[in-house]
């Protein structure tokens, strides 16, 4: 029995997920893999993704992972990643590519030409660091977490999801951007929770215990 | 509310062991990567930057296994530099559990480097390093920054912002800008170099070289307009914990996270 599979469609660094995951799950079963028969099996799915959300559904798609994720995502417990909760959405600027289509929504580029803090000091973009997570909605996934807790942010792409109601958290840089989103068995996060410490932790270890109600 | 002023303590590693010495009270080994990277963690340090330092090709692989170590006990951003040479070298960190790597001198031999790097890996994962001191321009005798490499050795006469602006143009997504003037001396950031670069671009900068005091961070942010903050001596000696030097910060109004 596979507690946990991390998808690995080839973009970027999963170790820090599986590792994050076997220190909160010291028992449990956790398979990086890319065989969408492992995903199919699997109790839980992470979908993670760094880099450009191009490559990403490119990799995805050539590599026959597509179809084992869209299954995940409305049968067993879903935690999307950074670009794992980006390609949730219809569509994304990076590159002009369409995503899942899970949720309604855009994936949109930061304004950075227009963006300053309260000192007129222009924003960096990628939003790189820790910022603040304003909970919306409560969910067993914020369980043990406080309000406005920081977690490790970097991306220069955020969501923009046309049902306002899947976002269940939002992060203000300078404005506010959904930063989480829950809907039935899916959870996703533009954040890194396996780069974010106890709070991170908590919110891994949280899924990895999370029964969603759609299924009881 | 918003995103927080980084710290990040810095690491020398050479032969898989730290250097320059790390005095913790109750450090069993104060060489020990692992036991200091979890010190500086349990403190609250924002990412940790890890320079390997190993001249011998024979002993370079020894930074993996470190890094191996660390990424399995420590959940904060882990970046890695020294001796990147090749997008393999940058691949075999990040599978190591880098989160991002640093590249120093072989940007400047083959920017190329750069930008295939963070093609490959996204620019969230690649740090270019600069190291950069003040020279007087030949033509107009007007000072200015030069980068230079090989631990401050070489002089490249490349313009340090104009090659800021270029490597974010390729593909960094950080740079990490360390003064030769000011490195070791203790006597706070070079803050007219660290504003000129963080002003000119529009990736996040990480101020380093020279901190010696609580205020040099306050100083680096305020007036240099640094993202983030880095120092070696004063976390290494015990002479600050990440925790004061944030509780410092934020007495001046600087958003860290606490």
């Amino acid at each position: 029995m596979i507690d946990i599979a991390i998808v690995d469609y080839g973009m970027g660094n999963l170790r820090s997920v599986s590792k994050a995951l076997e220190h909160v799950m010291p028992h449990a079963s956790i398979v990086v893999t890319n065989d969408p028969i492992v995903v199919q099996k699997a109790a839980r799915v992470v979908v993670p993704g760094q880099g450009a959300m191009p490559n990403c559904m490119h990799e995805l798609t050539t590599r026959g992972l597509k179809q084992a994720v869209l299954e995940a995502a409305e049968n067993k417990p879903f935690l999307g990643i950074c670009i794992g909760l980006q390609m949730l959405f219809d569509e994304s600027e990076e590159g002009n590519v369409n995503g899942l289509g899970i949720l309604p929504g855009k994936v949109r580029h930061f304004p950075h030409d227009t963006m300053f803090d309260a000192e007129k000091n222009k924003l960096k973009v990628p939003h790189m660091g820790w910022n603040q997570v304003h909970q919306t909605i409560e969910h067993p996934l914020w369980e043990g977490i406080a309000n406005d807790a920081r977690f490790y942010f970097v991306h220069s792409y955020y969501v923009e999801a046309a049902h306002p109601e899947v976002t269940a958290a939002y992060t203000r840089y300078p404005t506010p951007f959904t930063c989480a989103v829950a809907k039935d068995n899916i959870f996703a996060v533009q954040f890194h929770p396996e780069k974010s410490h106890l709070a991170g932790l908590t919110l891994l270890s949280n899924f990895a215990k999370w029964e969603p109600e759609s299924f009881a | 509310m918003g995103l927080a002023k980084r710290i990040i303590p810095c690491l020398d590693v050479n032969n898989g062991r730290v250097v320059k010495g790390v005095n913790f009270v109750s450090l069993r080994d104060a060489g020990d990567p692992v036991e200091i990277a979890r010190r500086y963690d349990e403190q609250g340090a924002d990412e940790l930057v890890f320079l390997d330092i190993t001249a011998s090709a024979d002993n370079r692989d020894l930074i993996l296994h470190v890094i191996e170590e660390v990424a399995a006990q420590v959940f904060i951003p882990l970046t890695v530099g020294g001796g990147v040479r090749k997008v393999e070298d940058v691949r075999r960190l990040l599978n190591a559990g880098a989160d991002k790597v640093s590249i120093n001198t072989s940007a400047v031999i083959n920017p190329r480097l750069v930008a295939d790097a963070s093609g490959h890996y996204g620019s969230q994962c690649i740090v270019v390093a600069i190291d950069a001191k003040q020279v007087t321009d030949d033509q107009d005798g007007r000072p200015r920054w030069e980068v230079f490499t090989h631990g401050g050795r070489k002089a490249t006469g490349l313009d340090a912002i104009e090659w800021a602006g270029k490597m974010q143009s390729l593909g960094a997504g950080e740079i990490l800008l360390t003064s030769m003037d000011r490195d070791g001396t203790r006597n706070g950031f070079d803050l007219a170099l660290t504003r000129a670069i963080s002003e000119a671009i529009d990736v996040p900068v990480i101020a380093s070289g020279g901190v010696g005091s609580l205020d040099h961070l306050v100083d680096g942010i305020l007036q240099g307009h640094a993202d983030a903050v880095l120092a070696a001596s004063i976390f290494h000696y015990g002479q600050h914990t990440i925790q004061e030097a944030k509780e410092y910060l934020a007495k001046y109004g600087i958003e860290v996270r606490l």
